[in-house]
């Protein structure tokens, strides 16, 4: 991490091949830890102004997927291409030099600084030569401000601590820094996970935008009612294997439900449910309209 | 020139003084001014030329290492061993020219790297083990003072250097570090309308080299905390230093260099207090630590790192200087000062706390 690395942003503003390329596509991918098979045979494809939902369960192995995207962990079977090209990702930078960036829970936003800082944080824009070279504020403060709002998120202040904002719109936030820094498949991990209706509503809408933009975006979810809205292709993952990609063409919202949580199983628990809590259960009954 | 071009027709535009409240530092601000003008009312010599010189020259030196604590503070980090470093630097620089006949130049350079290294070593332990700075500063500040007191004692047999001003070229050092302005406007008086300040030009104001060095090290540290890359990823390490790495920032690099020039800065004070007293103690500076500390926190800086400001803590530093004298003009006894200094301290964190969580929460 040097500051030469740092001091070269990549704000090249990134003109989209046509709707519908791959960008990245995955051929029998696996991983594994020593004995461990921590993933095997995933295969599913990431392409242009499309949004790749990648669901399943606690521990189905999305996480160790989108690390084998992001550049975190390397993949040990089958082939990752990246605009054609076999590629092992070793570190996050490689990733991001493809411009793959992960966006993660955490965001990796510090709460107490203004907004316009956390947008630039790592890639200052500075003016002025030597010892007074300085930030560029006005510029970074405006392009912040367009930035955002181009993704739809309108602030009244830039100024404003983020830690000020929603957890929408700090996620948003994220998203726009990511686009704005070079970013041409955008890796969101579980960003309704901690959300309220509405505001998964929010980041549902800015997703929607990113793609609009000719981004791919890979979205990991365990809510099969967030992905089927936004989503072109769907591929779902259970106990470290995939259970299949399909294009949103071939799948009803009834069919993703019941394939992820397994048809059988959500049938007993909604059986279970009715007996302890009475039929009219609210959680019952939403259950039983999901399967059928 | 900023707000203009991002105008928003939902933001009232506001006046300088409402931004003015938001800072960090306005608390110590308002906080020196209450105290400036009670002792000025209360007491004859405060608001003195002469009496002005002492307190100013009290809060300088305390003032430059109060000011780089607080960014080592926004940085997230402690440094305790910063109060024995200026007795040290002052200490090698002694020895070496009185025992060993070095140059003085010579001298002063051999410390700073000293210094500079001291803090390298105290930053790279807490980034490489991950253990608290707290911790490790504290072993350090017990082996510096160790040295301080049993090493002067070894090599000189003494418990002080004293007779800096017979080695040659100490002079020109002390035109840098020791020197002083005398300024006497007999036409400076005030007429506030509702009072008059006559001030007792007999003797004159006198401002020490380090008021000035604490003027510039205070001008330099808020520009480079507001204005450059390095103040940016200094508030970012200190508020969230995983986020910081995932997304670039150099944060080895930002942490040692800040611990680097917290000993920098106790390199600064030992040459001032050097070549303004031509004395040095073995066990100067011991026990200042926590001055500096409780300065940056009533400049605003937060105990968690993050948040806070390098001016603020000269203001710190200032109300120190003020109440450290004018307990003493006042006639009272002078260990009310450590009871004052609890009580700002406490009101400080309170204050900063509050500050913290309106800052954090959601409107």
């Amino acid at each position: 991490m040097s500051e030469n690395e740092a001091a070269s942003p990549v704000t090249n503003v990134y003109a989209p091949p046509p709707r519908g390329t791959a960008i990245i596509e995955v051929r029998d991918i696996g991983k594994r830890y020593g004995n461990i098979i921590a993933l095997s045979d995933v295969s599913t494809s990431v392409r242009a102004g499309e949004v790749t939902c990648v669901l399943g369960d606690n521990g189905a192995g999305k996480s160790t997927f989108i690390k084998i995207l992001a550049g975190a962990h390397e993949h040990t079977d089958g082939q990752l291409l990246i605009d054609g090209e076999d590629h092992t990702l070793s570190s996050p930078r490689a990733a991001l030099e493809l411009g793959i960036a992960t966006v993660y829970q955490d965001l990796a936003v510090v709460p107490l600084m203004p907004v316009w800082r956390n947008f630039f944080l790592g890639s200052e824009i500075t003016k002025g030569v030597g010892p007074l070279k300085k930030l560029d504020i006005d510029f970074m403060k405006r392009t912040t401000k367009s930035e955002l709002s181009a993704m739809g998120i309108d602030l009244r202040d830039v100024e404003q601590p983020i830690g000020t904002l929603s957890g929408g719109e700090r996620q948003c936030v994220a998203i726009a820094r990511a686009v704005y820094f070079g970013a041409r498949v955008l890796i969101l991990d579980e960003p309704t996970a901690a959300l309220g209706v509405k505001q998964s509503g929010v980041v549902l809408k800015y997703i929607a935008k990113a793609r609009e933009r000719g981004l791919g975006v890979v979205f990991i979810t365990h809510n099969p009612h967030h992905a089927y809205p936004v989503g072109d292709r769907f591929m779902l993952l259970r106990r470290g294997k995939s259970m299949g990609d399909f294009p949103k063409a071939d799948l009803t919202l009834e069919d993703l439900t019941a394939m992820m949580a397994g048809g059988e199983e959500l049938e007993s628990l909604a059986h279970e449910l009715a007996e302890t809590m009475g039929a009219d259960s609210a959680i019952a009954q939403e259950l039983k309209a999901d399967i059928t | 020139m900023t707000t203009a071009t991002v105008d928003d027709e939902r933001i009232a535009r506001t006046s300088t003084l409402t931004k003015l409240l938001k800072r960090p530092e306005i608390g110590a601000l308002v906080a020196a001014i209450v105290i400036f003008a009670f002792f000025a009312l209360t007491t004859d010599a405060f608001a003195t030329p002469s009496g002005s010189s002492t307190w100013l020259r009290g809060a300088s030196t305390i003032g430059i290492m109060a000011v780089a604590v607080s960014l080592l503070m926004i940085g997230g980090e402690f440094d305790l061993s910063a109060g024995a470093m200026t007795g040290f630097t002052g200490l090698v620089v002694g020895v070496l020219t009185r025992e060993y006949g070095v140059n003085i130049w010579a001298a002063i350079l051999v410390s700073l790297l000293l210094a500079l290294v001291i803090g390298a070593v105290n930053g790279i332990l807490v980034m490489r083990t991950g253990l608290p700075s707290f911790i490790v500063t504290l072993g350090t500040f017990f082996v510096l003072q160790g040295i301080d007191l049993a090493g002067t004692k070894a090599l000189t047999g003494q418990v002080a250097i004293q007779g800096m001003t017979q080695v040659p070229f100490y002079d020109q050092a002390k035109r840098v570090f020791g020197s002083a302005l005398e300024v006497q406007p007999h036409w400076f008086n005030l007429n506030l309308g509702f009072m008059r300040l006559d001030f007792d030009w007999s003797r004159p104001l006198t401002i020490n080299a380090s008021v000035f060095w604490w003027v510039g090290v205070t001008a330099l540290a808020t520009w480079i905390l507001l204005r450059t890359r390095t103040g940016n990823w200094i508030f970012s390490v200190g508020g969230a230093q995983t986020a910081s790495r995932q997304i670039g920032v150099p944060v080895f690099k930002t942490k040692v260099g800040l611990f680097m020039t917290t000993a920098g800065a106790g390199w600064l004070v030992g040459m001032l207090l050097i070549f303004t007293t031509s004395t040095v103690q073995s066990n100067t500076g011991v026990g200042q630590e926590f001055i500096y500390i409780i300065c940056a926190v009533v400049g605003g800086c937060l105990m968690t790192g993050g948040y806070g400001s390098a001016i603020g803590a000269a203001f710190g530093a200032l109300i120190y200087g003020m109440v450290s004298q004018g307990i003493v003009y006042a006639g009272w006894d002078n260990n009310w000062l450590k009871a004052f200094l609890g009580v700002m301290l406490l009101g400080a964190v309170l204050l900063n706390e509050w500050v913290r969580k309106r800052a954090e929460t959601a409107r």
